[in-house]
């Protein structure tokens, strides 16, 4: 398989939130702004990536049956670096993320890709799979940051754009994630409809 | 802190689902049925009873001793990963009934990550023994009462005539997002 082929799988045909709907906890959490999601997106990406590669190295000495341990082990081990790197270097960044960041480790995509796709392909197709898939989640959870940080603090990425009357303080709050989240799966089902549709 | 208030504000204020976002693969998966949910509801109170006491012991006996704190996020997974194990065979020994209920959903709690964030607060907050599992029990109680209610919310839906671009997830999340704005009626409770 080429690369941008599996890049472009994992960014648009199968993106892990909108298509699949999976990761659900830190795209819903830790979205209240545009920074946050990109953060949260690129470490999630990085964990991803390298226990891609890494599972999929050690993929033929892995006894069957204790599969999912090792790889959990493996998971587990990345997610720790990223978090040390991530004190060390930003340690802003690691505060508002807070219990999300060693979270990464129980994340459905990445045991779910290393299970789907880096148990059975060769280590760079799966490192490959593993960018896709990440940028594929960084977007969306860099979308969901950017809608509910306008709507909400009326700011993008921190500079101000609406004033501080326009804001609606729900759309930071918890509630707020639900709903636009649920509205952008809707924008994105009606863009699938349509597509469809002239397909025909 | 007395332990009342951790039991309440794990319950509503801090609900796992409505406030911290946290186990809502299974709260999305598995709420279609009351029924089910219940069943859900049930397994997770019981996997963080023992995991909450579980992970206290080991991060306080062991890895605090041998000042291996940084590997906390590895052990506590492995933990939880065997305790599910553990509790799945014993139950299927001693009480095949309750292993018929619970059975499919026992795996699915190892990757909730209710039951690894439950830890990580622990371990965060500084809490001794019994606060650690009345906050976990706490929390999970919350998770089950969401993940019921929204069951409930859910059949009712069903039977509705919804757009077609909002049938299934979205529809699903709107309700959940109206739920969440009840909770936060709770947050000026303590």
């Amino acid at each position: 398989m080429n690369p941008i082929k599996i890049l472009k799988n994992g960014i648009i045909d199968e993106n892990p939130t909108f298509v699949q709907v999976i990761g659900m906890c830190p795209t819903l959490a830790v979205t209240s702004s545009a920074i946050n999601g990109v953060g949260m997106g690129l470490s999630t990406a990085a964990v991803l990536a390298c226990s891609n590669f890494v599972i999929s190295l050690i993929r033929k000495i892995i006894p069957d049956s204790v599969r999912i341990p090792c790889y959990i082990v493996v998971i587990a081990s990345f997610v720790t670096i990223v978090q040390m790197l991530l004190q060390g270097f930003v340690p802003a960044l690691n505060d508002s993320l807070g219990v999300y960041i060693p979270l990464i480790v129980v994340n459905c995509i990445i045991l779910a890709r290393a299970e789907a796709f880096a148990g059975k392909n060769g280590p760079v197709a799966s490192l490959f799979d593993g960018i896709g898939m990440g940028l594929g989640f960084t977007l969306a959870l860099t979308l969901l940051g950017t809608v509910r940080e306008f709507l909400g603090s009326g700011s993008v990425f921190g500079i101000t754009i609406l004033p501080e009357t326009c804001n609606t303080i729900l759309m930071i709050l918890p509630p707020g994630a639900f709903f636009t989240l649920a509205f952008l799966m809707v924008i994105v089902n009606l863009v699938k409809n349509r597509k469809q549709e002239v397909g025909k | 802190m007395s332990l009342f208030v951790v039991l309440m504000a794990a319950i509503f204020v801090n609900n796992f689902i409505f406030c911290q976002f946290l186990g809502l693969c299974p709260f999305l998966g598995v709420s279609k049925k009351v029924e089910t949910a219940a069943g859900m509801g049930i397994a997770v109170i019981f996997v963080i009873a023992l995991a909450s006491a579980a992970t206290w012991l080991v991060y306080n006996f062991i890895l605090v001793p041998l000042e291996l704190n940084y590997l906390y996020n590895i052990a506590f997974i492995l933990i939880i990963a065997t305790l599910v194990q553990f509790v799945e065979m014993f139950i299927k020994k001693s009480s095949p009934s309750l292993y018929q209920a619970l059975g499919v959903y026992l795996p699915l709690i190892t990757t909730n990550c209710a039951v690894l964030g439950v830890a990580v607060t622990n371990m965060e907050s500084g809490y001794d023994f019994i606060t650690s599992i009345v906050n976990g029990v706490g929390g999970a109680v919350g998770f089950a009462l969401a993940i019921i209610l929204f069951a409930g919310v859910r059949e009712r839906i069903e039977k509705c005539a919804i757009p077609k671009p909002f049938q299934g997830f979205p529809i699903a999340l709107i309700s959940a997002g109206l739920m969440s704005i009840a909770f936060l009626g709770f947050s000026g409770m303590l």
